[in-house]
């Protein structure tokens, strides 16, 4: 199996790439649309400024290449937020994959923003294991995309939002499984050996 | 539910682990590398690793180390001791930090946390502060809480905060290595204050004392070392103990 870990200008790359050297999975980190089209998965990791991040994507045509994969393809972090339609982050148009806005979590009762630390996933439908329902992942973001017709998994913190996200060949998630423990491992294995 | 952060801090010198008690006394308490992994196995929900050696070499071997790190330990960790520049970052990012916490060059050059934030974005930037009760107001310290400054706790962190910080780590250096409980009043009073999270620092010692930082301190996560590392306290008893008495704990 071949897997392709989009490389572009967003942090936590090298903590994806982490992840799976411990899960023994073969990868490249690549900006290469060839290499990106040929890949049997790929993760479009992201951490970082969502504006900022889209100019990058554009200038080098990534943008188009991701809207067009067809095999089974995994957004984690700002990944998940630049695959919906819009982000209020900076007023961002992103890839509109899902057909969402990203907005910013407006405190009702003091909640600190960012929403950071370990928060349990409530799974509606889809595609993560079962046994992840109720458990708990590492969360770092200010910004949230609403629940919607392709939530796989529902969070709370200041509303419920959406923590997982499937449509077609594109998986996505809020958390970050690369830095989740055994859950996380879970999560990214069970995205791996998707057929 | 979000939950409450039980994060042991590692102290490294030359590649080791080591705790001062008061910043003053040394004791050699093991691997980091192996020693973080462990805490991760044990239910540890971050790590911060604190580099307080002074070599000219320091850059290069703890580089070395985060990598190490960061290939062994699959939760996040903070690495922080002397960042103060971007070019102190960049290779602690590349090798696969999640975090940096700066301290004593943010009080020195405050717009330091401005450049961070910018370049990498608020979640990886924390402000480390040290403070001591002189008087009636809390006195920020530098270099290993050594030297006052003209900065106050609240004022100091609330800047921060605009700056782009993205956690305030607060240290009581009156209460460090007493083990007579967390700072508890400016711990409240930081909490209602700012808008981001706040990790309570220095005074553990009891399972009680962590339940008062997060009920009534109002702390998003609490930092203990020597506690832990000598196994006084154990993580999975000290979160079993935390959700028996209504704080949200990752078990």
């Amino acid at each position: 199996m071949k897997v392709a870990v989009i490389k572009y200008n967003a942090g936590n790359i090298r903590s994806v790439a982490f992840a799976l050297e411990r899960l023994t999975i073969d990868f490249s980190i690549t900006d290469n649309p060839e290499e990106i089209r040929s890949a049997d998965k790929v993760i479009f990791p992201g951490v970082g400024e969502a504006s900022s991040t889209m100019k990058y994507l554009k200038d080098i045509q990534l943008d188009r290449v991701i809207r067009s994969l067809t095999q089974p393809v995994l957004g984690i972090c700002l990944g998940m937020q630049l695959m919906c339609k819009h982000s209020d982050e900076n007023n961002t148009p992103c890839l509109g994959i899902f057909d969402e806005t990203v907005t910013l979590f407006q405190p009702a009762h003091n909640e600190k923003v960012p929403h950071m630390g370990w928060n349990s996933l409530a799974l509606t439908k889809g595609w993560l294991p079962a046994d992840v329902d109720d458990q708990f992942v590492y969360f770092v973001h200010s910004y949230y995309v609403p629940v919607n017709q392709h939530t796989s998994a529902i969070t709370n913190y200041v509303q419920p939002f959406s923590s997982a996200m499937r449509k077609n060949n594109f998986f996505a998630v809020q958390f970050h499984p690369e830095k989740s423990a055994k859950v996380g491992e879970k999560i990214l294995t069970s995205f791996l050996s998707l057929e | 539910m979000l939950t409450k952060r039980i994060i042991p801090c590692l102290d490294i010198k030359d590649g080791r682990t080591v705790k001062g008690i008061n910043f003053i006394n040394i004791r050699d308490a093991g691997d980091p590398v192996e020693l973080g992994a462990a805490y991760a196995e044990q239910g540890a929900d971050e790590l911060v690793f604190l580099d307080i050696s002074a070599t000219n070499e320091k850059r290069k071997t703890l580089a070395h180390l985060v990598k190490e790190i960061a290939a062994h330990v699959n939760i996040p960790f903070t690495v922080g001791g002397g960042i103060s520049s971007i070019a102190d970052v960049e290779p602690l990012l590349e090798a696969g930090a999640d975090k940096v916490s700066i301290n004593s060059a943010a009080v020195k050059n405050p717009i330091l946390i401005d450049q961070l934030a910018k370049a990498f974005g608020s979640q990886f930037v924390v402000l480390a502060i040290d403070a001591r009760k002189m008087g009636n107001q809390w006195t920020v310290h530098t270099h290993g809480g050594s030297q006052p400054t003209e900065k106050k706790l609240f004022s100091w962190s609330r800047e921060g905060q605009d700056r782009g910080a993205g956690e305030i780590l607060f240290t009581s250096m009156d209460h460090d290595g007493t083990k007579s409980g967390f700072a508890i009043d400016p711990l409240t009073k930081l909490n209602e204050l700012l808008k981001i999270p706040v990790i309570a620092s220095g005074g553990a010692g009891r399972k009680e004392d962590f339940l008062e930082a997060f009920v009534v301190g109002k702390a998003d996560a609490a930092l203990a070392a020597t506690l832990f590392h000598f196994g006084e306290i154990k993580i999975p008893d000290l979160k079993n103990y935390l959700k028996n008495n209504g704080v949200p704990s990752r078990i």
